[in-house]
């Protein structure tokens, strides 16, 4: 009863302080609205308008037919026409355009006994009679842009020749499920939450402790009948509703602005959201009881911060990382939280049926409460 | 509690052999002493010489590195605890909160010691009113001045009306008239049978103190009530009155039995160590000037305090 006392004393001190600390309070609305909409409108992985050149060496109706069949796909846009190949590269290595494609003297004979045209009676399999259209330079060094422009390499011509499409019968059917019209925001939106708790969550609490030994408010409390588990508790409370009200702006301005769908159940929402809080709320407090000054919890946050967007699926697939960054990955709250968000919001799971994921994230949570409150001594030394 | 009030002879504060270490640094070494149920005990000592050490041992906020420490027939640091309950701390730089209210930080307090809600409005109150906050409640602790804030920290301190109150230079940062009002609230305390221990380095307070031990370089130099330690100080104060004090200070300095000599405006005040029968005939002697000149005077605390630390002093 007196600990349930406490305890409500410490976080109503909490909400107080934090209703005065207006930086703080406005950075709780602040911070999710502007990385939404930072992040919402410019993490693009459709590449679309690759700034690229050409070198013409025909010079004919059929190349200038060809460059605006390339660019009717909008995966690049023609910048600039070089005469040569050495400008062209030139070009490339100064930055100016992504790649260039070479358009061939005898690009018309080349198109004409092209499989995909189809006209040439001669066998597709002869070395002679197969050669490509043109050829693309790419600056390879960014392996998104350079898939993009791999992906040109089978593009049909038939559209070329004013000739009827030829289709080719694809070995697989693909069915896009969840995001059939692959919109980038439907993934980004929902990882989002987890980076941007990640950051608020083990921030706010990282300094929650370490301020009160800054300011001196510490000796006091420690000569108090408060209890480490009491203190800790009525610390990560508040944070608490304030990861909630980040959690509903995210979401909230993803269903409006970015049109992500919200397909499973808002409980089963609120359920993965707490969990992902709690554990965060903990990890920052053991930070707390780690760090000798603000500055240093800081440092400690951004070094948790990193690797949460980073390894934890949020940017790039967790199955193309090596095993051992699969194994650091595995040890942040934040990765198992990108799991049951997305799958919770994207294709309506329930969190019960992620039993691993919510398992993990509970135990990281005890864990890291009892480790807190057992490093946080009533003393000074 | 009982106990206690049973055992009144029993010292509030019991301390043998008490040291802590900070790595090489010895902080306090071999402390003993005693401090009687209703006193003010002082610690007086300069800046650095162990006192807030000793007081955060005796509050069970550092552990001792050895020796034995009884408070309230407690022993420490076993049941720190226990003794949260029984004992005010009041530390030397401001330790509520600065962007809470007087009141949010009273309330707070007293919600965290467990009193009930009838009780802490009432006790709020009369806090309130002893200490002069009255008109502050709704101010925010951080705008207030010194005095303020240290009668604010006293309030905290005495929320739950402790046995046992430990004050660590509770007036360093307070202007002399707050001073005087700040030690009638002591003396307050004291008559309703608060135990006090305060440190200071300020002599005109340490001379209010019922006892006091004199602390230098984490060693208990010596202790006793004031008076007793300015009849004990095993030395004598001879004013002189003349004029080139400063070369006079110089000639009488280098004496072995001149313990320390300072100018005190037109005078110089010197202590002479008991050894020298009849210090005004020496001094005249030393210094051929008329005796006249010499006045055997009372010895004050500072006196004392110099002549017990001195040895030590670079």
């Amino acid at each position: 009863m007196k600990a349930l006392y406490r305890l409500q004393a410490i976080v109503i001190k909490e909400l107080t302080q934090l209703k005065r600390d207006r930086m703080t309070f406005g950075m709780v609305i602040m911070i999710p609205l502007i990385q939404l909409m930072l992040f919402g409108f410019a993490i693009n992985t459709n590449i679309r308008d690759i700034p690229v050149g050409v070198v013409d060496q025909s010079q004919t109706a059929l190349s200038r037919v060809l460059i605006q069949t390339v660019t009717a796909t909008q995966v690049v846009q023609f910048t600039e026409h070089f005469h040569d190949i050495e400008s062209a590269q030139a070009a490339i290595a100064r930055g100016d355009v992504r790649a260039v494609m070479l358009i061939p003297q005898d690009v018309s004979q080349r198109l004409v006994r092209h499989k995909t045209v189809g006209l040439g009676t001669p066998p597709s399999s002869d070395e002679e009679t197969s050669r490509p259209v043109a050829q693309w330079i790419v600056d390879g060094s960014d392996t998104m842009v350079a898939a993009a422009i791999k992906g040109l390499r089978a593009m049909p011509l038939t559209e070329l020749l004013g000739l009827p499409a030829n289709r080719i019968t694809p070995t697989f059917e693909v069915a896009l499920f969840y995001n059939p019209e692959q919109r980038t925001a439907v993934n980004i939106v929902p990882g989002l939450v987890g980076v941007i708790l990640t950051m608020t969550m083990i921030m706010f609490t990282s300094a929650a402790i370490v301020r009160e030994r800054e300011r001196g408010n510490l000796e006091m409390l420690i000569t108090t009948p408060i209890r480490s588990i009491e203190l800790m508790l009525g610390k990560i409370i508040p944070y608490m509703l304030i990861g909630i009200v980040q959690v509903i702006i995210i979401l909230g301005l993803g269903y409006s602005v970015f049109n992500v769908p919200i397909n499973g159940s808002l409980l089963q929402l609120a359920g993965a959201t707490l969990l992902f809080i709690m554990a965060s709320l903990t990890l920052g407090l053991v930070i707390s009881t780690i760090a000798k000054s603000q500055l240093q919890s800081m440092q400690m946050t951004i070094f948790v911060l990193l690797p949460s967007i980073l390894l934890s699926g949020f940017m790039f697939p967790y199955e193309g990382m090596p095993i051992e960054a699969q194994y650091i990955a595995e040890l942040l709250p934040a990765t198992h939280f990108m799991r049951l968000i997305r799958g919770v919001v994207l294709r309506d799971v329930e969190i019960m049926d992620m039993t691993y994921d919510v398992t993990w994230l509970a135990i990281f949570t005890v864990i890291g409460l009892i480790v807190a409150s057992m490093r946080f001594k009533k003393n000074l030394g | 509690m009982s106990q206690t009030i049973l055992n009144s002879n029993q010292p509030v504060i019991k301390t043998t052999q008490l040291c802590r270490d900070f790595g090489s640094l010895k902080a306090i070494s071999n402390l003993d002493f005693e401090v009687e149920k209703g006193q003010i005990y002082g610690f007086l000592g300069p800046n650095g010489c162990g006192k807030t050490t000793a007081i955060r041992m005796l509050t069970g906020l550092l552990l001792p590195t050895s020796g034995e420490i009884e408070i309230l027939g407690l022993t420490l640091p076993r049941d720190a605890e226990k003794l949260r309950l029984k004992i005010g701390y009041m530390t030397q730089k401001f330790s509520l909160y600065d962007d809470l209210t007087v009141k949010e930080n009273l309330t707070f307090i007293a919600k965290i010691y467990g009193l009930s809600r009838r009780d802490q409005a009432e006790r709020i109150q009369e806090l309130l009113n002893t200490y002069g906050l009255d008109q502050k409640a709704d101010q925010l602790a951080g705008s207030m001045s010194g005095g303020q804030k240290q009668r604010l920290a006293l309030a905290a301190a005495t929320m739950h009306k402790p046995e046992l109150l430990f004050l660590d230079e509770p007036t360093s940062a307070v202007d002399p008239e707050n001073r005087r009002d700040f030690w009638e609230k002591l003396f307050d305390l004291c008559e309703q049978g608060t135990t006090i221990l305060v440190s200071t380095h300020y002599m005109d307070e340490a001379e209010r103190c019922h006892k006091l031990a004199i602390l230098e370089a984490g060693v208990k130099r010596a202790d006793g009530s004031p008076d007793e330690l300015m009849q004990n100080m095993g030395a004598q104060v001879v004013e002189i009155e003349s004029s080139q004090l400063r070369q006079l200070k110089q000639t009488l300095i280098a004496l072995p039995e001149v313990i320390t000599a300072a100018q005190l405006g037109s005078r110089l005040r010197v202590l002479v160590k008991n050894s020298c029968s009849d210090p005004l005939v020496f001094l005249a002697q030393q210094t051929a000037l008329s005796t006249n000149a010499f006045t055997l005077v009372r010895p004050s605390l500072e006196d004392v305090f110099v002549t017990c630390t001195g040895k030590g002093r670079q």
